[in-house]
């Protein structure tokens, strides 16, 4: 288990062994181990405290036709002796494209408002609906302390702040570890609670709620005529806010939620050269779960499009998962295999399979394959869209990321250490998702168009350590 | 399927828990594992920015860490 904020990359469970060894601290672990010392990589760093050490690392991920994005990592850590440890992490990241809303394509033109009712897009026929107007950017601060409790117990604590446009997420982590069986057995207990805010552009959207038909320059000046009336929901006033104001009188500002996650681990050295955990891990959100971007689409008996409302999703999600992973040492390289189930009570149940094959090529330099797949099932209100003849379910969302669906990874990345004790890395993947039809018939005209396209992503990311 | 996978959790939980005895290394074996791309979370940044694009595009998250994404993203 890793007890910290999964951005954060300083573990517990596994600090006994991952510290870096220069020759002096790797011959006093060899002494220490000679004389059976309970904790030898502690006592070589007791009186070397490490200089900072940074990780950095700068990503493009970027899909056809949709969303791209670009986010730089550097994260900080430095030993202050006795395994005393801080890491200090900074993410930003940029997004600029297209994402799907959940409305369904049409084989004719259609014309959506954009989220805050100001203007509107129109989609092509045949093809699925975007909202072109995704953009935002991103500044995430994490900090995490980690530090010995004793002889076999270890504590860490963490906090983190993230802020983009429209959102606002604090969180506080704590863990506890401790070792049994001469280090051989680690059982760890972390808890975390995060606040989450989110002010949409426009507010917050009705649920259900009819998005605003704008159909010609005229509704845009009648709109103009009283939009000084909505402004200042947030008694701002600044200018930068201004895309918050809305043509939506009566929608709420910004919405909450709360989440606590639970996380118990096992960490097992098996033998020499495998180590192995299994993690339990359970999480409870509570408030606004709606993505208020997101829209469904009613449809007749012709498949034709007669109106088009915002999502509802419950307002509470709790969320189970079991996390095993493997990690083998061979001579010249390290596998290392996981497993993932996870199940919640909107009836979402996934698995997920990964694998990582470090393969050195010399010393100081390796390759390193990697393999993922991902199979979910749908939530239980999930529907790709409503018929105009049937009554309005309470929940129903239409994001093709509660549907049914199946994504693989394909990767490699190359590594090599400099002379200088410097690190570098660069990988290359390939994303696919692929959204699958949950046993929905298609009236009309949509068992002709397709209603659930792939999404491709080609991902490449640079690494640099010192 | 609840209860399978409750089984399943206890069998598994069980089952390493009555291993632990016989299982582990003295402490002057711990070489190999004590190798930097052995520990659990090495490549951290690598296993963050996943988690991040992962988190935003599917509809689980966690496992591995705390499944909260901390991004209006999802």
């Amino acid at each position: 288990m890793q007890l910290t904020d999964h951005h954060s990359s300083i573990g517990l469970a596994d600090s006994t062994v991952t510290k870096p060894k220069p020759i002096a601290a790797t011959l006093a672990l060899a002494t220490c181990a000679l004389l059976g010392t309970a904790s030898p990589l502690a006592q070589a760093n007791s009186n070397t405290a490490d200089d900072w050490k940074f990780d950095t690392a700068i990503l493009y991920y970027g899909e056809t036709d949709r969303v791209s994005l670009v986010e730089g990592v550097i994260s900080a850590t430095k030993d202050f002796g006795d395994e005393h440890i801080f890491n200090g992490k900074v993410t930003f990241d940029g997004l600029t494209g297209a994402s799907a809303t959940g409305a369904v394509p049409q084989d004719t033109v259609q014309t959506f408002s954009r989220p805050s009712g100001n203007a509107g897009y129109a989609v092509v026929a045949g093809e699925t609906p975007l909202d072109d107007t995704f953009k935002d950017s991103r500044v995430q601060l994490n900090a995490q302390w980690t530090q010995p409790l004793g002889t076999d117990l270890r504590g860490s604590t963490g906090v983190h702040f993230s802020k983009e446009y429209d959102y606002l997420s604090l969180g506080v982590n704590g863990s506890l570890a401790r070792d049994f069986n001469q280090k051989n057995t680690t059982l760890s207990l972390g808890l975390s609670y995060q606040f989450d805010s989110i002010d949409p552009v426009g507010g917050t959207p009705e649920r259900l709620g009819s998005i605003s038909v704008l159909n010609s320059l005229s509704d845009y000046d009648l709109y103009d005529d009283y939009v000084d009336e909505d402004r200042d929901d947030n008694g701002s006033g600044n200018a930068e806010f201004d895309d918050h104001e809305n043509h939506y009188g009566s929608r709420d500002g910004a919405q909450d939620k709360d989440t606590i996650d639970v996380l118990f681990g096992l960490t097992q050295i098996i033998n020499r050269r495998t180590i192995m955990q299994l993690n339990y891990g359970m999480s409870v959100s509570d408030g606004s779960l709606n993505d208020p971007y997101k829209l469904v689409s009613v449809v007749n008996n012709q498949g034709t499009v007669q109106d088009t409302l915002f999502e509802s999703r419950p307002d509470s999600r709790t969320k189970h998962n079991v996390y095993w992973q493997t990690k083998y040492a061979m001579d010249s390289g390290v596998v290392d295999l996981s497993y993932r189930f996870a199940t919640d009570d909107w009836n979402i149940q996934s698995h997920t399979l990964e694998s990582r094959l470090r393969y050195n090529l010399s010393d100081n330099s390796y390759i390193q394959p990697h393999l993922r797949y991902y199979q979910q099932s749908a939530a239980e209100f999930y529907q790709p869209f409503l018929l105009s003849d049937q009554p309005l379910p309470t929940y129903v969302s239409a994001d093709y990321r509660l549907g049914d669906m199946d994504a693989y990874t394909v990767g490699l990345k190359y590594g090599q250490k400099l002379d200088n004790g410097d690190a570098w890395a660069v990988r290359v993947e390939y994303y696919q998702q692929n959204p699958k039809n949950a046993g929905f018939a298609e009236p009309g005209q949509l068992a002709e168009l397709d209603l659930y396209p792939s999404i491709k992503a080609l991902i490449v990311q640079f690494n640099y350590q010192f | 399927m609840k209860k399978i996978f409750k089984l399943a959790l206890v069998a598994i939980t069980v089952s390493q828990a009555v291993g632990c005895a016989s299982l582990g290394v003295q402490p002057w074996e711990r070489d190999l594992l004590a190798k930097e791309e052995m520990a659990l979370n090495a490549e951290g940044v690598d296993l963050g920015l996943d988690d991040h694009i992962y988190f935003s595009k599917e509809a689980t998250s966690g496992g591995r860490a705390f499944a909260g994404g901390g991004c209006g993203c999802n």
